[in-house]
C-alpha cells in the first residue's frame, strides 16, 4: 500500500472517497509517525483517542455516502487555538493547565467538515517569536538539515512563531495543520520547511478562540503540502462569524476552483524596496526564478515601488506590543492559569505575570506598555499608526499598476538553535518581506520554490488585494507546478 | 521621538513594570533598560517619515462596528466559567483580601 503518510489532503481524500483505505487507517499511519517524531518537539499535547473517535467518525459517514468536505483529514491545530476541554498553552507557562470551555470559531469549522484533531502544536510564546525558540515547552527542531556537515549536530528552527505546525507538516506526521499570522507566522516557517504557508486577508477567518497576540493583526490561515489543500482547508476555516467584531460578512468563494493554471496577462508587481542590503545572492537568485516562471506562464512583470517597506518593521514592533501588552492584561492568576501567591493582590499580580511570562513576552509587553503610556502615546503608537496607513496607502496604490505582488518569503533559509538569540532586533528581521502586508491586511501565501545552495527550503511569496485569495492561489498554483516535486526532508529520509 | 528622545533608566523600567504589573527584580533592571533602549532607538527611524495629515490606522477592516439587539445571547453556566480558577468558591472567583 501506498505510504498514507506522504499523500496530500486532496489525494487523501481521494483515497477515501474511492474506499482505497479508511479513515481509521490514515489516522492510525499518523498517530504512529506523531509518536515517531516526538524527538522534534512539535507537539505540546497529543491527542489520539480525539483523533481515532474522530476518524470513525468520519469512516461511517463514508459508509453511508454523507462523506463530509475534510473528513478524516488528520490536523495539527496550533497550540493557540482553543479547543473545547483539551489544554490549550499558547506555549506559555502562564495558562497552564488551561482546558478551554469552548471551541474555536476556526477549530468548530474544521471539525463540523469532518477534519480529525491529532494534537495541540508548538509554538513561539503567545506567538511572538520567528524561530519556535521562545516556548514553554522549549524548541522545535526543523526536519531539514541540510547540506553543511556542520548542520547534522546543530539544530535548525522551524521559523516562527507557527514552529511546529510547519515542521509537522513538513515531516510528515500531520497531513496539514492551522497557524496563524501576526507579522508573519504561517508564511516565514513554511518557507523554512518548504510548505505551503496561506495569511488570509484580516477578516477571512474568525479570529474568535485563538489566544490573542495583536488583534488588529492576528489571523488565521492553513498550513499544508500543496495549494490545492491550502484551498480546500480555507474553504473550511474561513467565513463569516458575528463573535467577531472584525470578521467580514462577505461570501466565501470556492477556492479550489480557481487554480486554473491560467495567469495569462496577469500584472505581477516586482517591488524594488524588498532587494535589501546583504540579502543572499540565493534568495536573489530564487526571486528571478520564480519571475521567470511566472513570465513564461504568460504573466507580466511590473517593477513596482512600496516606498515606505524599510518602516513596516519598527511601526510592526510598536503597533504589536502595544496590543499584546493590552491583551495580555487578563492574564493575572484569578480567572485560569498559573497563579503565584503574594502578599496582597497587586503582589499576587505581579508574582504571576512574572513567573508566567517569557522574556520575549516579558519584553514585548515592557515595550507596549512605555508606548501607550503618558507622554509618549502620540510619538511612539499615534506616529505608528500613521506610518502604518502609509504602508497600506503604498499597497493601495500599487495595485493600480499590478494584480499580484511577488516577493522573497523570508531573507534567508532556517538557521540554527541559538542564532540571533542575543539580539532581539536581529531576530526581528526575520519577518522583513512578511510584516508590510500584515499591517496592510493585505493576504499572502508563501509557495515552495526548491532548494538554496545550503540544501534548505527557501519560498516565494505571493501578496494579494484585499479578500482576492483567488488570484493568489491561482498564481500559487503555477509557481508550484513551475518548481515541480519538491524533495522530502532528510528527517523523512 | 518629538517628545525628549527616550533614555530608559533602571528607575523607568521599574515604574513600566510595575503599570505592566510584573515583578523584575532589581539586578535585571538595569540590563533590560539596555534591551529596551536599543528597540526604542530602532523605531526612533519613523521620525523619517512625514506623516502630516495623515489619519493614524487604528484597524485595516473597512468597516464600521456592527450591532445587534441589546438580548441576553450567552451564559448560564457559571460552573464552566469558574472551572479554570485556581481558587473558585461557589461560583466566586477569590482573590487575597483588598479591603481591611
Amino acid at each position: 500500500m501506498t505510504n498514507l503518510t506522504h499523500l496530500s489532503m486532496a489525494e487523501a481524500l481521494e483515497g477515501l472517497r474511492s474506499k482505497q483505505f479508511t479513515a481509521t487507517e490514515l489516522t492510525e499511519a499518523y498517530v504512529k509517525a506523531v509518536e515517531a517524531a516526538r524527538p522534534l518537539n512539535a507537539f505540546i499535547t497529543e491527542t489520539p483517542e480525539i483523533a481515532l473517535r474522530q476518524a470513525k467518525a468520519a469512516d461511517e459517514r463514508y459508509a453511508a455516502g454523507k462523506a463530509l468536505p475534510l473528513d478524516g483529514m488528520p490536523l495539527g491545530i496550533k497550540d493557540l487555538f482553543c479547543t473545547e476541554g483539551v489544554l490549550t498553552t499558547a506555549a506559555s507557562h502562564i495558562l497552564d493547565g488551561f482546558h478551554p470551555p469552548y471551541e474555536s470559531t476556526v477549530t468548530s469549522n474544521l471539525f463540523r467538515d469532518g477534519a480529525v484533531m491529532l494534537g495541540k502544536l508548538n509554538l513561539d510564546e503567545f506567538a511572538m517569536g520567528s524561530a519556535n525558540i521562545t516556548s514553554h515547552y522549549g524548541p522545535v527542531l526543523n526536519p531539514w538539515t541540510g547540506k553543511d556537515p556542520a548542520n547534522a549536530p546543530r539544530k535548525l528552527v522551524p521559523g516562527g512563531s507557527s514552529g511546529g505546525s510547519a515542521a509537522s507538516v513538513s515531516g510528515r506526521f500531520a497531513i496539514a495543520a492551522t497557524g496563524t499570522d501576526t507579522g508573519g507566522s504561517i508564511r516565514q516557517p513554511a518557507s523554512f520547511v518548504g510548505i505551503v504557508g496561506l495569511k488570509p486577508t484580516y477578516g477571512r477567518c474568525s479570529r474568535w478562540g485563538i489566544v490573542a497576540f495583536a488583534s488588529s493583526l492576528d489571523q488565521a490561515g492553513p498550513m499544508t503540502r500543496t495549494v490545492k489543500d491550502a484551498a480546500l482547508m480555507l474553504q473550511s476555516m474561513a467565513g463569516f462569524d458575528p463573535k467577531d467584531s472584525t470578521s467580514v460578512d462577505m461570501p466565501v468563494p470556492d477556492f479550489a476552483a480557481a487554480l486554473t493554471g491560467d495567469i495569462r496577462g496577469l500584472r505581477v508587481g516586482i517591488p524594488r524596496e524588498y532587494r535589501v542590503d546583504g540579502m543572499p545572492a540565493e534568495v536573489e537568485r530564487v526571486w528571478q526564478q520564480g519571475i521567470e516562471w511566472l513570465k513564461a506562464a504568460g504573466a507580466v512583470p511590473v517593477e513596482i515601488s512600496l516606498p515606505h517597506t524599510k518602516y513596516a518593521l519598527p511601526t510592526y514592533y510598536i503597533v504589536a506590543p502595544a496590543e499584546c501588552s493590552s491583551n495580555l492584561a487578563r492574564y493575572d492568576g484569578v480567572r485560569f492559569g498559573l497563579r503565584v501567591e503574594g502578599k496582597d493582590l497587586k503582589d499576587m499580580y505581579e508574582n504571576t505575570r512574572a513567573a508566567g511570562f517569557g522574556k520575549e513576552v516579558r519584553r514585548r509587553i515592557l515595550i507596549g506598555t512605555y508606548v501607550l503610556s503618558a507622554g509618549y502615546y502620540d510619538a511612539y503608537y499615534l506616529k505608528a499608526q500613521k506610518v502604518r496607513a502609509r504602508i497600506a496607502e503604498d499597497f493601495t496604490k500599487a495595485y493600480e499598476q499590478c494584480d499580484v505582488i511577488l516577493t522573497p518569503t523570508a531573507p534567508s533559509t532556517a538557521f540554527a538553535i541559538g542564532e540571533k538569540q542575543d539580539d532581539p532586533i536581529a531576530m526581528y528581521l526575520n519577518d522583513v518581506f512578511t510584516v508590510p502586508a500584515s499591517l496592510a491586511g493585505l493576504p499572502g501565501i508563501s509557495v515552495p520554490a526548491g532548494l538554496a545552495n545550503d540544501g534548505l527550503p527557501l519560498g516565494l511569496q505571493l501578496l494579494g488585494r484585499p479578500f482576492d485569495e483567488e488570484t493568489l492561489l491561482r498564481v500559487a498554483g503555477v509557481l508550484e507546478q513551475a518548481a515541480g516535486p519538491q524533495p522530502l526532508p532528510p528527517y523523512v529520509g | 521621538m518629538s517628545v525628549d528622545k527616550a533614555t530608559l533608566d533602571a528607575k523607568t523600567v521599574a515604574k513600566i513594570a510595575h503599570l505592566a504589573r510584573i515583578k523584575v527584580p532589581e539586578e535585571d533592571q538595569a540590563g533590560l533598560a539596555q534591551e529596551l533602549n536599543k528597540i526604542l532607538d530602532w523605531v526612533e527611524q519613523l521620525n523619517e517619515v512625514d506623516t502630516d495629515g495623515v489619519a493614524p490606522m487604528t484597524s485595516v477592516a473597512a468597516q464600521t462596528l456592527r450591532r445587534r439587539d441589546d438580548v441576553v445571547s450567552d451564559g448560564g453556566y457559571p460552573d464552566k466559567v469558574v472551572k479554570n480558577a485556581t481558587d473558585a468558591a461557589e461560583h466566586f472567583f477569590s482573590v487575597p483580601k483588598v479591603v481591611e
